[in-house]
């Protein structure tokens, strides 16, 4: 903090020595900005300074997969990557799983109807590992269910519903497939 | 009554806000407020010599750093002794920051108030403490020899010595034609919320009034203990607790030293303050359970009956004892099980050590309990060549003797009398899910290809709705909403849901109507908290008495109106109506406006409640004697003891003979929780139960060293179970409704967990053919037990 590189130094806040810098990303499908230091957490960006607090952060290092959000579409641990590194990403949470005019997505539908949700707490990183499982494997097997949510703890349902929500959403997404086909 | 939703698998109404994000759990809350971080005792055990604080007064952003010497009057007083009792002699508890000595690795000492977190804990690094490290007791053994003290004045590291007891147990023994005895052990494990504790505190100076809102499990108990520490009337002080990301006990206890300190430093101050908890803080500041030694001397019969069973327990209870001695309390009474034992003596020691303290984690001192009593059963049926279940069977409690006086004390103070069940029934259906009379053979066609099982099965009976009380309140408003409140919290367990079923039932109404509030003490003041499987039972009812008292006055109202006998009067879609006609009927919404007589008109429904409107007589009051404006009720629910439900559990595991890993290839819980209200939320319930219940049977153990040092204070170290974990779990229900209550119903949040230790381990005994006396049961330990066993026969147990 105090040896702070004059030459890459972008501003200061009022009253501390640290770096900041600015980050622009697009977050649920809009542009984002924030201006902020080195080793702000991409999980604390999201929900301290663009105020997206449905992401949980639950242990801090990476184990229990409550921060988990979408990175180009892909899941990652928000709690592991510095906001700065995300710039130029866009970033997917779960207040951005749902349509546009707040129809829920098949797997938040399949959560529901399934009682795959007791806390809440794990539940935003399950749907969006969920949601990216199920794009690369639209039909999983029950051991490909199990092992694609095998890097998220959840701590209250015991996982039966989770997995039961899991193939219920694979068959939403099925049935809206055939619908749009039809 | 209207449509049917009581026992219903109704989805959940919390679900909407949670799957969008949109859930308010504490750290969402507060986003421009000061962040409170705490410098924690890196030792187990030491005395502080000296804390410079001039370093990070440096630190940029930083607001405050406080020790102790900065907590004036009650602020810096011993936290409270919860639950005091008699046999606790020598209760001790700490204070908000460490006076002189620190007696747990994570032990608040100072506490820092910064502009956000980031450069609070910078601060909070920069506080410099010297200690001189005193020796550190760990481990029950190291306590019961009381060599060094976790507190001098405390000989013996002894906390409280009680005795449970009836009949004569040595004499029973003495005389039995059959006695064994044998040591087990249970490490410790914890609750481990995903979300861990939280405060967030504003105050407002204008109004010379506190808004707290914490991650608990017992909000009007926050409020309570920080209107008293801070000297404000608790009718300035509101707590709430907002979504909370699980607590499965650990939140139970209060006031946490950040539940004083960020209120006060917040008032103090004048400026928004939130602490949240962090996971590592959350392994060595918040609260652990399960760890006891047990030593069982038991007497019996050749049938297997038990004549005289003696347990002498050395339970843990860490460093200090907050929530007094509630563990073993539960532990020494539930242990007796669906079981008639003959004569029973329990005595608990409860000590200290230089350990994080030991408070209520889901089943509360059950499991332990119940492997105790269950481990038994199994060695009186290999000592015997008797079938467990067999075994078990001979002991129960039968249908046509309850309500059964097991003669002990319970946690309530209350005598311990079982109001109702079918524990033979129970066992029945378990062994029935889970195969047991064929099993024999199926090991067999395992064993010639090479694969080794084992069955096992558990029996548990579980104290539930314990009192003082709940209370409920019931608002029916002039657009016809339905507005239910209870002071006790909610931690996921559907809530929401459940007690708008009972409201909908109660009154007749749509349950899209009804809306629940919990542990908001704006709403409702009294309450005692969530825990020991009571927020069903106990508000359940209390919502649903308030409701019968709304119901009635509903009826009064509408007969009026309608200028019909109440007694004709039915609710049906919200709209009360004479029975049979429905052409004679008035909206809720309606009688809710006539229930309050007005003078000033703020819409046109309203109107119909002015003076020059309404037409009672004019020589009679507006409001009749004995009412009350407006369409609300309030009750309470006060039991005169608790409600007993029980559950059998059976699993078959499968080992590999090679690496000892344990796999369950079929688990099955057969549970009676009375009347069940959603049978959806009791079966989450049991599913998470039984998974903690795996976690503590195989992987969850605090792993302290011998400085007192907790080795895997990390989810990368402390092992829970993920999904790949845990196996199908198969549920059936019995329905024995308690006849205690209104609603008929027991409590079911806790019973997924109490069996689970017992079950496995007998299943792994019986593949294995060598004993298991301790949990968990890693691979590790259990190619230990074969390795002793190899060496020992005495270790090796009979096959059926």
């Amino acid at each position: 903090m105090g040896e702070a590189r004059e030459d890459t130094r972008e501003d200061t806040f009022e009253d501390t020595r640290e770096d900041t810098f600015d980050v622009a990303l697009t977050v649920n499908g809009a542009h984002r900005t924030a201006r902020v230091p080195a080793r702000r957490l991409l999980s604390d960006l999201l929900r301290h300074d663009l105020g997206l607090t449905g992401t949980h952060v639950g242990c801090e290092h990476g184990v229990c997969g409550c921060c988990t959000v979408l990175l180009d579409g892909d899941p990652v641990r928000s709690c592991l990557m510095l906001a700065v590194t995300a710039s130029g990403h866009e970033v997917t949470t779960v207040e951005g799983l749902a349509a546009p005019d707040g129809t829920p997505s098949p797997v938040q539908r399949a959560f529901r109807e399934c009682h795959g949700l007791q806390c809440g707490f794990c539940t935003p990183g399950f749907l969006c590992t969920v949601t990216a499982l199920l794009r690369e494997t639209p039909r999983p097997t029950q051991d490909q269910v199990l092992e694609g949510i095998s890097g998220n703890l959840c701590r209250c349902t015991g996982y039966q519903n989770i997995v039961a929500s899991v193939h219920r959403a694979a068959d939403l997404i099925a049935r809206s497939a055939e619908e749009g086909e039809a | 009554m209207g449509t049917r939703v009581f026992g219903e698998p109704v989805r959940r109404r919390e679900d909407g806000r949670l799957l969008t994000g949109r859930g308010r759990y504490l750290d969402d809350l507060g986003r421009d407020a000061l962040a409170a971080a705490f410098v924690r005792s890196p030792h187990a055990h030491a005395r502080i010599t000296d804390i410079d604080v001039s370093e990070a007064l440096d630190v940029d952003g930083l607001v405050a750093v406080y020790t102790f010497e900065d907590l004036p009057g009650r602020i810096g007083e011993r936290l409270p002794l919860l639950i005091p009792h008699p046999a606790l002699t020598h209760g001790r508890t700490g204070y908000p920051l460490a006076r002189d000595v620190v007696r747990h690795v994570g032990e608040p000492v100072a506490m820092v108030v910064a502009r956000d977190r980031y450069l609070a804990e910078d601060a909070a690094e920069r506080v410099r403490v010297d200690y001189e490290p005193l020796p550190a007791v760990v481990g029950i053994e190291a306590a019961s020899r009381a060599e060094r003290l976790v507190h001098d004045d405390v000989p013996g590291n002894v906390g409280a010595v009680l005795v449970q007891e009836t009949g004569d147990a040595a004499a029973a023994i003495r005389a039995a034609p059959h006695v064994l005895e044998f040591r087990l052990a249970i490490e410790r494990s914890a609750s481990m919320p995903l979300e861990g504790r939280g405060v967030y505190a504003r105050w407002d100076a204008d109004d010379g009034s506190l808004r707290v809102y914490s991650s608990t499990q017992a909000s009007t108990g926050v409020r309570a203990a920080i209107a008293a520490r801070l000297g404000l009337p608790t009718g300035k002080v509101e707590v709430i607790a907002p979504d909370v990301g699980g607590g499965f006990g650990v939140k139970i206890v209060h006031p946490w030293p950040e539940e004083i300190l960020v209120p006060w430093a917040a008032r103090l101050l004048d400026r928004e303050i939130k602490w949240t908890e962090d996971r590592r803080e959350h392994f060595v500041s918040a609260a652990h359970e399960r760890g006891q030694l047990q030593d069982v001397r038991v007497g019996f019969d050749g049938d297997g009956r038990v004549l005289g069973l003696d347990v002498r327990i050395r339970h843990d209870h860490g460093a200090y004892t907050p929530y007094g001695i509630i563990i073993p309390i539960v532990t020494s009474t539930q242990l007796l099980g669906p079981y008639k034992i003959g004569a029973y003596r329990a005595e608990v020691v409860s000590l200290y050590t230089n350990t994080l303290i030991v408070t209520p984690y889901r089943g509360a001192g059950r499991p332990q309990g119940v492997f105790c009593m269950e481990r038994t059963m199994d060695r009186i049926a290999r000592h015997l060549g008797l079938d467990r279940a067999d075994v078990r069977a001979a002991n129960l409690i039968q249908p046509d003797e309850f309500p059964y006086d097991q003669g002990l004390t319970f946690q309530d103070g209350r005598p311990l009398i079982y109001d109702s069940g079918d524990y033979p029934e129970l066992l029945r259906k378990a062994k029935a899910m889970i195969g047991w009379d064929g099993f024999g053979a199926e090991r067999a066609a395992a064993a010639s290809r090479g694969r080794r099982l084992g069955i096992g099965l558990g029996v548990y009976v579980e104290g539930t709705g314990v009192g003082p009380y709940e209370g409920g309140h019931v608002e029916i408003d002039t657009a016809g909403r339905v507005h239910v409140s209870t002071g006790l919290t909610s931690q996921g367990q559907g809530h929401e849901t459940v007690f708008a079923q009972i409201a909908a039932a109660e009154l007749g109404v749509p349950i899209g109507d009804v809306h629940v509030t919990t542990g908001d003490t704006r709403r409702f003041g009294y309450a005692v908290g969530t825990f020991a499987s009571r927020a069903a039972v106990m508000s359940g009812n209390a919502i649903a008495l308030a409701c019968r008292k709304v119901r009635d006055k509903a009826l009064r109202i509408a007969a009026e109106a309608l200028e019909a006998d109440p007694r004709d009067l039915d609710i049906t879609d919200g709209v009360v109506h004479v029975r049979g006609d429905v052409s004679a009927a008035v909206p809720l919404r309606t009688v809710a406006v006539l229930s309050n007589p007005l003078r000033y008109a703020f819409d046109e429904e309203t109107a119909r409640a002015t003076q020059f409107a309404v037409g009672r007589p004019v020589t009679e009051p507006p409001i009749a004697a004995g009412e009350e404006p407006g369409l609300e009720g309030r009750d309470y629910y006060s039991p005169v003891r608790s409600t007993f439900a029980a559950g059998a559990h059976a699993a078959v595991v499968e080992v590999d003979p090679d690496t000892a890993e344990i796999a369950i290839l079929r688990y099955a819980v057969v549970h009676d929780c009375g009347r069940l209200i959603n049978p959806m939320v009791v079966e989450g319930q049991i599913h998470g139960g039984v998974a903690q219940g795996i976690g503590g049977a195989l992987y969850e153990r605090m792993a302290y060293d011998e400085s007192g040092q907790l080795l895997n204070a990390s989810f990368m170290d402390f092992l829970m179970p993920y999904a790949t974990e845990i196996p199908r779990i198969r549920t059936g229900h019995l329905e024995t409704p308690s006849p205690l209550n209104p609603l008929g119903i027991k409590g079911a949040g806790e019973a997924g967990v109490i069996p689970v230790s017992a079950v496995i381990a007998s299943a792994v005994e019986d593949a294995e053919g060598v004993r298991v006396d301790a949990m968990p049961l890693s691979p590790d330990a259990l190619h230990t037990l074969r390795q002793r066993a190899a060496a020992d026969p005495s270790l090796i147990v009979r096959a059926e």
